[in-house]
């Protein structure tokens, strides 16, 4: 099975209904993908395949087949500086979610985009008031 | 307990005919589309099954357009397509209204219209939304093409008039005859499961259909009569009573619906045009 990984074609042999999430972590190495529920309510396991966020514990490896998909371990953004400098990681297992399903938003989304962008990741640690601050553009900005 | 993956098959049809033809084989593969529920059942063991038929790459099942005056829906048709279909939001706005509040992004991006019928389940969110626009399933097998009403497409709970060796192509919508409204009650704004989802279609001849009150999303022709001949509100509302079906479960009371099922009712048509 052949599917482009950050950028790099890559070939796997697993099998077809193996979650994407587990050929990510086992296969691959890439353990910035976490597993959270594993019934798409907390949205910890979310990557981009063709930039469309979805949950890797929910979609079998067969339908990745020839897409690109892109993880945590594949992002370099200035989103990511801000989580760090708004407080938006605490223990970290949401961060890599919340940041895919918040590049799949586009740039600097509003209070109201992000947050109901961001309604399938769920953070126990922050109340979300600094993810949503590192993510929506500021009101400043908004002119 | 999880079901071992690596035990599953999967059978990779390249058209839709390949695909009914594998429908034909003994004890014919389960159709997995966006695997939102499958992969559910999955994690928890409920579901047994150990084939699967993969959908997700047929084009012939995908697609937004209108047909002889009907909305066609692909059955692939998901949840973010519908929301971002300009066409849907002209002929069936209450249908992006259920698909936005279907799980989150991620859920929206891969659940599919077809697999949200052909699960079956009385909770799901567009099936209200279905009812009340009689809307009809087209249904693909070798033998050809097999039009049921969506009204009558539920037997009982979790049963559909659907042979094994049949898939859902496409769901065909007609123009409604009035405003239409829809709300979906459940524990928080996103992510949850409904406790009640009603759609309606307020004019000369409402329609009410309610989801999770019932062992199958149900039509409530009583109580849209007491509208038509334009009787009370409460009349209405004692009637609704006494056609929904609510149960106790994990996600509320059976009262507790009713109760929603009333006040819904009275928001909806408190302020009816005929």
């Amino acid at each position: 099975m052949r599917f482009t990984l950050n950028g790099k074609r890559v070939s796997v042999e697993a099998p077809p209904m193996k979650r994407l999430l587990d050929v990510l972590r086992e296969d691959f190495g890439l353990t910035g993908t976490k597993e959270g529920c594993g019934e798409g309510e907390c949205g910890a396991c979310t990557v981009l395949v063709n930039g469309e966020a979805l949950c890797s514990c929910l979609t079998p490896l067969s339908h990745v087949a020839g897409r690109k998909v892109t993880t945590i371990e594949g992002v370099r953004d200035p989103l990511q500086g801000r989580f760090v400098a708004e407080g938006g990681a605490q223990c970290g297992i949401c961060t890599p979610g919340m940041i895919l399903m918040s590049l799949a938003l586009g740039k600097s989304p509003s209070l109201q985009t992000a947050r109901e962008g961001l309604a399938g990741n769920l953070c126990r640690c922050t109340g979300y008031t600094a993810i949503l601050r590192s993510v929506a553009r500021k009101r400043k900005e908004r002119s | 307990m999880r079901t071992p993956l690596s035990s599953l098959t999967l059978l990779e049809p390249r058209t839709l005919s390949d695909a009914l033809r594998f429908l034909q084989e003994g004890g014919p593969p389960a159709p997995l589309a966006g695997g939102t529920d499958i992969y559910v059942g999955l994690e928890f063991g409920l579901e047994t099954r150990k084939r699967f038929l993969n959908l997700w790459e047929l084009a012939e099942l995908r697609g937004i357009r209108l047909r002889k005056g009907l909305l066609s829906l692909g059955a692939l048709t998901t949840y973010t397509d519908l929301i971002r279909s300009p066409l849907v939001r002209k002929r069936l706005p209450i249908l992006i209204e259920a698909a936005r509040l279907v799980g989150g992004v991620q859920i929206q991006n891969r659940g599919t219209i077809g697999g949200n019928i052909a699960n079956a389940s009385p909770a799901g969110d567009t099936l209200p939304v279905l009812a009340v626009a009689e809307a009809i399933v087209v249904l693909r097998s070798l033998d050809g093409e097999r039009m049921i009403p969506f009204n009558a497409f539920y037997t009982g709970y979790k049963k559909t008039a659907m042979r094994p060796d049949e898939i859902i192509a496409s769901i065909e919508i007609p123009a409604l005859p009035g405003r239409p409204w829809f709300r979906k009650v459940g524990t928080r704004a996103a992510q949850a499961i409904s406790k009640v989802v009603m759609a309606a279609v307020v004019g000369e001849q409402p329609r009410i259909a309610i989801g999770s009150v019932a062992p199958t999303v149900v039509r409530c022709p009583r109580t849209e009569g007491v509208l038509a001949s334009g009787g009370p509100l409460e009349e209405a509302e004692l009637t609704l009573l006494e056609e929904i079906r609510p149960i106790d479960d994990l996600r509320s009371t059976a009262e507790y619906r009713g109760r929603v099922c009333v006040n819904l009712l009275r928001s909806c048509f408190a302020n009816r045009r005929r």
